[in-house]
């Protein structure tokens, strides 16, 4: 069951449907989506804090620079938000994952698209939020070129594919273990602190910014948050340990993978 | 009196009977306790990113500020512990249609609902706050004496009520909308406004926190009062919001009885 293989085989019909099934799924839902986009004003409250704060004025970024790497970092959040693992669990316990087995089609595969459909229809809430920042704060605007948000996207698109893995790694811990969910706190605990979404890691001391560059979370959300925010960056090394993690973390996730559903007895762990 | 003591008998109950079915998972409490812990130290680092270099962070030193953080840690724990165990089954009673078999008991339905049981997720937490706060107040300049510390465990509890009322408030909502569960979400996100003094935030904001959504009064007012730095007028308006919110929450949830139609009607 290599992960890929069926797409080759029968082109992008699978895809459109697997997407535009789950989009018509996640629209039902979008009140919700619309309360999680709320939920994740974490940044714009560290960003007053930021502003206010003469250790702000010590970053070196300027007000202006400080207001667009808060709402990049909240923009590229909510482009790369990973649940696969609540979703899994659930699928497992309730027994829902016996026939996504069965078909010829890797299951993860269906939870990115599940993942990728839920971005769709959040992208009015965050527009809608991105537009009321900038009618708060006119002075802060600006507009990336497109060689700029190209670049963004694309390091949005690395960071969700990273917290992808990560998180299928531990949702396929679910194999073996009922409560593996639980390992998910222990996960998001360096995420939060050490991703730049609280703080962009220029405010780091200097000992810690280099011990946290070997770890994935910089990458997460500090890099593509700097690219869109049209900061100094370093593109070079950030697309490449981007890439690193990714070639990493996803031979170990399939691995891990199979040597679950090799113990998966179709009902509970 | 023998309505009193009924409902703090029923009150034993509820909560042996929860963390009896709780201790079954021991190995998620040690898994909670170390989250806890990573998670403290996380928000003490970025607290620390403020200070350094003789910098204070709104007219609070180092010290004073990680009172705030001890507070916040304290309530946060409450909530795991306390508030969401019991306020996030509310939306499930209102779906299943289960809520009619609470109204139905000859007790008081929201006293059931909020207190039925406990989870011990949030224990490691409040006991790191606690911890936090016995660390870093001394050191900021507080002396305690019997009649200081008393006050401010009144104010602290103010804070308690406060924040149950706020949850209470947004879960009542349930009997109208299932889908506002996760408006608690959003009330999560901006409660951690608290973990810093409210004077760090620009004067819009402060506004905000404290008159529309009481932040101020959970985790400032009560770090004002543990470190001496309390006053009469302090203490009188924590009391007051703390009374202001448990009465609109009980009146709203009298008032949202009115409209409920039971599951499926």
């Amino acid at each position: 069951m290599a992960i890929g293989s069926p797409l080759r085989k029968r082109g992008f019909r699978p895809a459109r449907a697997l997407l535009s099934s789950q989009f018509a799924l996640m629209s039902e839902y979008r009140a919700e989506i619309a309360l999680w986009a709320l939920s994740g004003l974490l940044p714009f409250i560290m960003l007053a804090l930021w502003r206010q704060a003469p250790a702000g004025a010590a970053l070196g970024l300027g007000s202006l620079g400080l207001d667009r790497y808060f709402l990049s970092a909240y923009l590229v959040r909510q482009f790369s938000v990973v649940w696969v693992v609540f979703a899994f669990e659930e699928d497992a316990l309730l027994g829902r994952l016996s026939p996504y087995l069965l078909q010829p089609l890797h299951p993860l595969w269906r939870y990115v698209a599940a993942h990728l459909a839920e971005q769709l229809t959040r992208l009015p809430f965050a527009a809608v939020i991105a537009a009321v920042f900038f009618l708060i704060n006119p002075g802060a605007f600006w507009l990336p070129s497109v060689g700029q948000f190209v670049l963004a996207a694309l390091a949005t698109l690395g960071a969700f594919a990273i917290a992808f893995l990560l998180q299928s790694l531990i949702a396929a811990l679910c194999f073996f273990s009922e409560k593996a969910s639980a390992l998910e706190r222990l996960l998001f605990v360096p995420y939060l602190f050490f991703s730049g979404l609280l703080a962009p890691l220029a405010a780091f001391p200097q000992g810690v910014r280099a011990w946290a560059q070997w770890t994935p979370f910089p990458w997460l959300i500090d890099f593509p948050a700097r690219l869109l925010a049209g900061l100094p960056v370093a593109l070079g090394v950030g697309f490449a340990a981007e890439l690193a993690w990714i070639a990493v973390l996803l031979p170990l996730a399939l691995l891990l993978w199979r040597a679950g559903v090799r113990r998966y007895t179709a009902m509970g762990a | 009196m023998a309505a009193l003591r009924r409902y703090l008998l029923t009150l034993r109950r509820f909560w042996g009977t929860a963390l009896a079915g709780q201790l079954e998972y021991q190995l998620n409490v040690v898994l909670e306790l170390l989250a806890a812990i990573a998670n403290l130290a996380g928000s003490v680092f970025i607290l620390s990113l403020f200070f350094g270099q003789g910098r204070a962070l709104g007219g609070w030193s180092w010290q004073q500020a990680l009172v705030v953080q001890g507070v916040y840690t304290l309530l946060d724990g409450v909530a795991s512990t306390w508030l969401r165990p019991n306020l996030g089954a509310i939306v499930t009673h209102v779906r299943e249609g289960t809520l009619d078999f609470v109204l139905l008991k000859p007790i008081d339905s929201q006293f059931w609902l909020s207190l039925r049981t406990l989870s011990p997720a949030g224990l490691s937490e409040i006991a790191l706050g606690l911890g936090l706060i016995a660390w870093a107040a001394p050191r900021a300049g507080a002396t305690f004496r019997a009649s200081g510390l008393a006050l401010a465990l009144l104010v602290l509890l103010a804070a308690l009520v406060t924040l149950y009322s706020l949850w209470f408030l947004l879960a009542t909502t349930s009997i109208w909308f299932v889908k506002t569960w996760n408006a608690t979400e959003v009330l999560r996100a901006a409660l951690t406004a608290g973990r810093f003094p409210i004077s760090a935030y620009p004067p819009g904001l402060r506004l905000l926190f404290t008159v529309v959504l009481p932040v101020a009064f959970l985790t400032t007012v009560p770090a004002e009062m543990l470190l001496g730095r309390g006053s009469a007028p302090l203490l009188g308006a924590a009391l007051l919001v703390a009374g202001v919110s448990f009465g609109l929450s009980r009146a709203f949830w009298r008032f949202a009885l009115g409209h409920y139609t039971s599951a499926s009607s």
